[in-house]
């Protein structure tokens, strides 16, 4: 039975009639048009779509939208805008820390969450914060740079 | 991309409802907490549920409190990151925080709960997989078919236990509150499970697993060693947990040895605790030990690696394990 | 030397802006009005003949509004290559392997699909499956084709083998395996079609090869081409796997022209994996070497576990063999190899093409042939490498080559000398080298026609509008033209509208594949950019009273060069060519030189230049579970020049981690008829916890006939990773894994080999007894032919 769930998404409040067995992706590609978020197994097995809900980075694929009705929803396309960049969007443009792009906003927001919560990361726990992110393109070396000099920038 | 099938979504407001929901909707309907778990499986068609009955918000079921002296409450919703970075299993139940940092990702650690790693569906590489496959493969026991494809011919499902937290809270002496439609019960972790794939859980259908209880460390050292084949992501292929302790001469004054990822069930192997008691951890000991682990653990060819290297490592990881202690 | 611009600067890429703020429009993100979405029902059984499909009630299911088999479409069969068209989009006699496609819904959205997918019932007949190449050889039963279960079959001579091996003073043999692989890009393939009034088709797809796509729907659609407009959207990862024409991209036009509506699909990952795979590869090899190391003769012998389809497989068999020569002297080569069918998903090109696998066993080869004459591995390479400017005994033209270099960089930075067979028990290091194509020298149907085509339009403005063929797919071919025509011009970045494969607006450009688009592409751009600026300069210097060739194009501006401070600005000076030219356009086309040899066969291998890489990786093996830890790779690579460093080293550390996985842990093989494991969870992709720190270096040989003098490095360096760590497992510990991936399960064993008196050592134990056909005897190039190549004008 699908019911109207109020969601706060990049800072806007969006109303969808949606069935509760639609995911936060589904919901955030099809409905509110936010194709940034990726998917890449829809499994929770790859991290491309990964999205920040209060803060945390979560999987959109394994969320239901019904579920995150209230919260905080931060996809890549409220990280920044062209012209006013987020710290990391910029680092990961100067390293050179995409390729195919496809993993890259999944990898931003579990960035975003990590300098966020601890501004000056080691490169261990950069490492942690990515370690639920594939990318299958850059060998990850220079997204690791790209967070290093994103923590750097912010500072 | 993958879809979930249609289902009735309810979100009760206590947890007394819920346990009423569960009665009365009987087979048909599932608790979901972080749904990382049961989501792929609804998604690989393995779960057909009619209704989701979610708990994640229920008040009953959040909530860490206590700490080593007294012991600690841990409420069934907690996610998984909560536990990683709670102050009071931080500093007093290290071994416990440590586990649960070694689950999946980070982002399942944000939606996972304990009260879902505990009840963390038996896995298996020819049941986790979605439908064509299974059907290309052939159905297995667990859904869909008649037989074990891993040992044919076997009337029981081998599927393997595969939560990270079980062995450690066995270790640490924990147990779960349940609460059901006939009351509650308080049973420790190790009675929470059933060495067979299908039916691996010793709970009613109806009963929510609301708390995990620790008693206080009382001297108890532990420690989790996960082996897979990456340091993120995988499942464990063997895992061990193990609390010793220790008199001021470094006796083992009392032990737990518990492995996971072998059998359907987290395995508890008494002969070894027996043989590690009034022993000082000294080579010849630690033998001992590991060949009663090894004899015990009978993995079977259903996860990643082979056989043979999961049954082999548990001497070698057991091994390091208690030189840990020493 | 000139100082440049935009070439040879760490410019971000020029789609950097757009994929990090989440603008970019893969294909799965298209939404058109009234679209529909299709499922494909694929078969479940590995060899099957089909006996009945029932689609009635699929059709009824309330949603759906198309049911397609096979026999709704035209009876032409296709193929990636003109000699194997042995494909049907929807099987309509036999099913070939889990998860060939039989039939296909489209339905208002993809749950009802999928039902519909599920009420479709099709009865089958199986027949006797082939799993492996012995049973693809030596089975009994129906063939998976009708040519039989030998695809390809190459046998070719180069000198005189029997003689070589008669001079040398050591001859060793040796059996590697080479297990297959999955590209796992992270986007999954889709497509989405539309057909306009007008019988306009219009797909959109998520391929490295739009041209290829093109021309194939026009021979299975019966439809010219000039009624299909192939549009290729930015592809989120290939590395080969987008590289063939997939049933869903002909499925959903032919659903859209059924339908009248819009129709998507795009593939699960499940579906992902039953697309290609790198080909598992068994091979032999043996060589001669005289006492001081110099190599006499070299036998590689090769077969290849074809999977269901000849895809690019004709081409990957004769790769197996090509490339050994271009980095060691060889005076005398045999090659033999063999692709065969078998009932799993296609054997393709991934990263390397045919050749990582044979690279793996030569390096490990003459690892172990070094070790036998007590010769440190560096100098017997170093013994044999080829020389710039000279051609190989297979008839492959050498130009620039900067493999010596490669080495000493990588010996001197690891401090190898210091390590090998001196470092404490456990710990290892290793070395291998490699070379590989930038763009294949020849087209993969016949032809004599250029590979890449450039258009470029400038209007008063001053903009300029750059179109060309070629799909980014990650490895900054857009960057490429951008920056090349900004350095030429002199104009910016935001100067250029860049519109790319799109074959009713962009000329044509082979695709994205063989590591061609920078080189072909990239010359292309280079000499349209410079017909326009020869345009714009006559113009500009006819009114203002100047040579021409004084003028300079640089920030914006033409200016009078030889101290004179006049100056048009650049918009000014695109005035004054409109006015005086009218339209100002110009074309780049690129077409490689002929490099084929005198023989049959020799039109894989060629290519106008070779990248060259030397890679030593350091390891720590734990000998009581035998797992590898990669603690470093040093790798350098001969990339002619870098037009952009910062994307440069993201290949080349790509490829290092692409080969790091393919080494330890990647492996997609097929249990019981089906894909072992098609799941992210559980095909093991390396996470950022798994990779090493690596140390890239760039050799710069400034190559005669590539863009600015560059060269590719897209796949050349993954090619020696995989030998590299192998050989460190061997320094660390002193067993030989000859098969890839080198899992703890394979060390652990050698080494119980080892402490039990035996070889320690894993891998296969035998080849199977062929005997190939005899071989076509090539004499190799005389020396004079081997002359120096001149730089393009």
């Amino acid at each position: 039975m699908p019911r109207l769930v109020r969601l706060h998404v990049n800072g806007q409040v969006h109303e969808v009639f949606t069935p509760p067995h639609r995911t936060l992706l589904e919901l955030l590609r099809e409905d509110l048009g936010l194709t940034g978020t990726k998917h890449g197994c829809e499994l929770g097995e790859c991290g491309a779509c990964t999205v920040l809900v209060d803060g945390r980075p979560i999987l959109a694929c394994l969320a239901l939208a019904v579920e995150v009705e209230g919260a905080e929803i931060l996809t890549v396309e409220g990280l920044g805008r062209p012209g006013n960049l987020h710290p990391l969007q910029e680092a990961f443009m100067e390293v050179g820390a995409l390729q195919c792009g496809y993993c890259t906003p999944g990898f931003l927001l579990s960035a975003k969450a990590l300098l966020d919560q601890n501004p000056a990361p080691s490169r261990q726990e950069i490492h942690e914060a990515l370690s639920g992110n594939l990318c299958r393109c850059t060998g990850y070396l220079r997204i690791v740079q790209a967070v290093e000099r994103a923590a750097v920038k912010a500072r | 991309m993958l879809r979930l099938p249609p289902f009735q979504y309810v979100r009760p407001g206590t947890l007394h409802e819920a346990v009423g929901i569960l009665a009365s909707e009987g087979g048909k309907a599932v608790l979901m907490a972080g749904g990382t778990d049961l989501l792929p499986r609804m998604k690989h068609r393995v779960a057909a549920l009619e209704v989701v009955v979610a708990i994640r918000a229920l008040r009953e079921l959040r909530g860490i409190w206590g700490d080593p002296r007294q012991g600690l409450v841990i409420g069934a919703a907690s996610t998984l990151a909560e536990v990683c970075s709670h102050p009071a299993i931080r500093q007093g139940y290290e071994v416990l925080s440590l586990a649960a940092a070694q689950v999946a990702t980070p982002q399942i650690r944000n939606m996972g709960t304990i009260g879902g790693n505990l009840c963390l569906d038996t896995r298996c590489s020819y049941y986790d997989m979605p439908y064509t496959w299974r059907k290309a493969m052939g159905f297995c026991l667990k859904k869909n078919g008649d037989t074990c494809l891993v040992a044919p011919g076997s009337t029981r499902c081998w599927a393997v236990s595969s939560s990270d937290l079980a062995p450690v809270l066995m270790a640490l002496d924990g147990r779960v509150r349940l609460v059901g439609p006939r009351g509650e019960r308080v049973v420790p972790v190790e009675e929470l499970y059933r060495d067979d794939g299908i039916r691996y859980l010793n709970k009613e259908p109806a009963e929510i697993l609301t708390e995990v209880l620790l008693p206080p460390l009382d001297g108890w050292k532990a420690a989790y060693w996960k082996v897979r084949r990456r340091g993120s992501f995988d499942f464990p292929v063997l895992s061990l947990a193990v609390a010793v302790r220790q008199d001021e001469g470094g006796h083992i004054a009392d032990a737990r040895l518990i492995l996971g990822a072998v059998r359907s069930s987290p395995l508890r192997v008494r002969e070894a605790e027996e043989a590690l008691r009034g022993e000082k951890l000294e080579p010849g000991i630690m033998e001992v030990v590991c060949e009663l682990a090894s004899r015990a653990a009978r993995p079977v060819e259903n996860t990643d690696f082979t056989v043979l290297w999961r049954k082999r490592m548990v001497k070698v990881f057991l091994r390091r394990a208690l030189g840990t202690f020493a | 030397m000139k100082e440049f611009t935009w070439i040879s600067k760490p410019y971000p890429r020029v789609d950097a802006e757009a994929k990090v703020t989440g603008r970019v429009r893969y294909a799965d993100d298209l939404v058109l009005p009234g679209m529909l979405f299709c499922k494909l029902l694929r078969s479940h059984l590995p060899h099957a003949r089909i006996r009945r499909i029932d689609t009635t009630r699929a059709r009824s299911l309330p949603g759906v509004l198309a049911v397609l088999t096979g026999k709704d479409l035209p009876a032409h069969k296709f193929g990636i290559l003109p000699t194997s068209q042995d494909q049907e989009a929807l099987c309509v006699e036999k099913v070939r392997y889990v998860g060939d496609p039989v039939a296909a819904v489209a339905a208002i959205d993809e749950w009802t699909a999928e039902q519909a997918v599920r009420l479709i019932e099709v009865e089958y007949d199986p027949l006797p499956s082939y799993m492996t190449i012995e049973d693809a050889l030596f089975k009994e039963g129906e063939p998976i084709h009708a040519q039989g279960n030998v695809h390809k079959e190459v046998s070719l001579e180069f000198g005189d083998v029997a003689t070589g091996f008669e001079e040398a003073d050591y001859i060793r043999e040796d059996i590697f395996l080479y297990h297959g692989s999955a590209h796992l890009p992270l986007e999954e393939h889709a497509a989405v079609a539309s057909y306009e009034p007008g019988d306009l088709l219009t797909v959109w797809s998520s391929t490295q090869v739009p041209h290829y796509l093109h021309r194939t729907l026009s021979k299975v659609l019966d439809l010219p081409m000039s009624r299909i407009r192939v549009i290729a959207t930015p592809v989120g990862g290939g590395f080969g796997g987008k590289s063939d024409i997939f049933n869903h991209e002909i499925v959903v036009a032919a659903l859209a022209m059924i339908t009248g509506r819009p129709v998507k699909c795009t593939l699960t990952r499940e579906e992902v994996f039953y697309t290609l795979r790198r080909h598992p590869t068994l091979m032999w090899v043996r060589t001669g070497v005289r006492e001081d190391g110099t190599i006499t003769a070299m036998h590689f012998r090769a077969i290849l576990e074809g999977g269901a389809y000849g895809s690019y497989g004709v081409a990957t068999t004769y790769y197996v063999g090509a490339l050994q020569p271009i980095t060691y002297k060889i005076p005398n080569y045999r090659f033999e190899g063999m692709r065969v069918f078998t009932n799993a998903p296609p054997g393709g090109p991934k990263r390397g093409h045919g050749t990582p696998q044979p690279r793996f066993a030569l390096e490990c080869h003459l690892d172990k042939i070094a070790e036998d004459l007590g010769m440190d591995p560096v100098e017997l390479r170093r013994r044999n490498l080829v020389a710039p400017h000279t051609k190989t005994v297979n008839w492959l033209r050498i130009t620039s080559c900067g493999l010596a270099e490669c080495l000493k960089k990588v010996v001197e930075a690891s401090r190898f000398h210091e390590k090998h067979r001196r470092l404490p028990r456990g710990r290892g290091v290793g070395l291998a080298v490699s070379g590989y194509l930038s763009g294949a020298g020849l087209p993969i149907y016949w032809n004599d026609l250029p590979h890449s085509q450039v258009h470029l339009q400038v209007d008063r403005s001053g903009s300029v509008t750059l179109s060309c063929g070629a799909i980014d797919i990650g490895q900054g071919s857009n960057s490429v033209l951008v920056y090349t025509v900004c350095e030429i011009l002199g104009v910016s970045p935001e100067d250029v509208r860049l519109i790319v494969a799109d074959t009713a607006i962009t000329p044509i450009d082979l695709g994205s594949y063989s590591s061609r688009v920078t080189f072909m592409a990239g010359n292309a751009a280079l000499q349209a950019a410079q017909r326009m600026r020869d345009l714009i300069a006559a113009a500009v210097a006819e009114k203002l009273g100047v040579p021409a060739e004084s003028l300079i194009f640089q920030g914006r501006q033409v200016k009078v060069g030889g101290g004179e401070d006049r100056a048009l600005s650049w918009r000014e000076a695109c005035e004054v060519a409109e006015a005086r030219y009218g339209l100002l356009s110009a074309t780049g086309t690129y077409t490689p030189p002929r490099l084929a040899g005198p023989y049959k066969g020799s039109g894989v291998g060629p290519s106008p230049a070779y990248s060259y890489s030397a890679c030593v990786a350091e390891v720590q093996v734990d000998e009581e579970t035998g797992v590898v830890s990669v603690e470093k790779i040093w790798i350098a690579h001969d990339i002619g020049r870098a037009l952009n460093p910062l994307l440069v080293l993201g290949q080349v550390e790509g490829s290092v981690y692409m080969g790091l996985g393919e080494a330890l842990m990647e492996d997609l093989s097929v249990r019981q008829g089906v894909i072992r494991v098609p799941s992210m969870l559980e095909y093991k992709s390396p996470t950022v916890k798994e990779m090493p720190e690596v140390e890239a270096f760039l050799i710069e040989t400034v190559d005669p006939e590539g863009p600015f003098g560059a060269k590719e490095c897209g796949q050349g360096p993954l090619l020696p990773v995989p030998p590299a760590i192998a050989n460190a497992i061997y320094d660390a510990v002193r067993v030989r894994i000859d098969e890839v991936p080198i899992t703890p399960e394979k060390v652990l064993k050698a080494l119980e080999r080892r402490r039990k008196g035996e070889e320690g050592r894993f891998g296969p134990g035998g080849f199977p007894a062929i005997r190939f056909k005899e071989p076509i005897r090539v004499a190799p190039p005389s020396p004079s032919s081997a002359g120096r190549v001149e730089p393009r004008p």
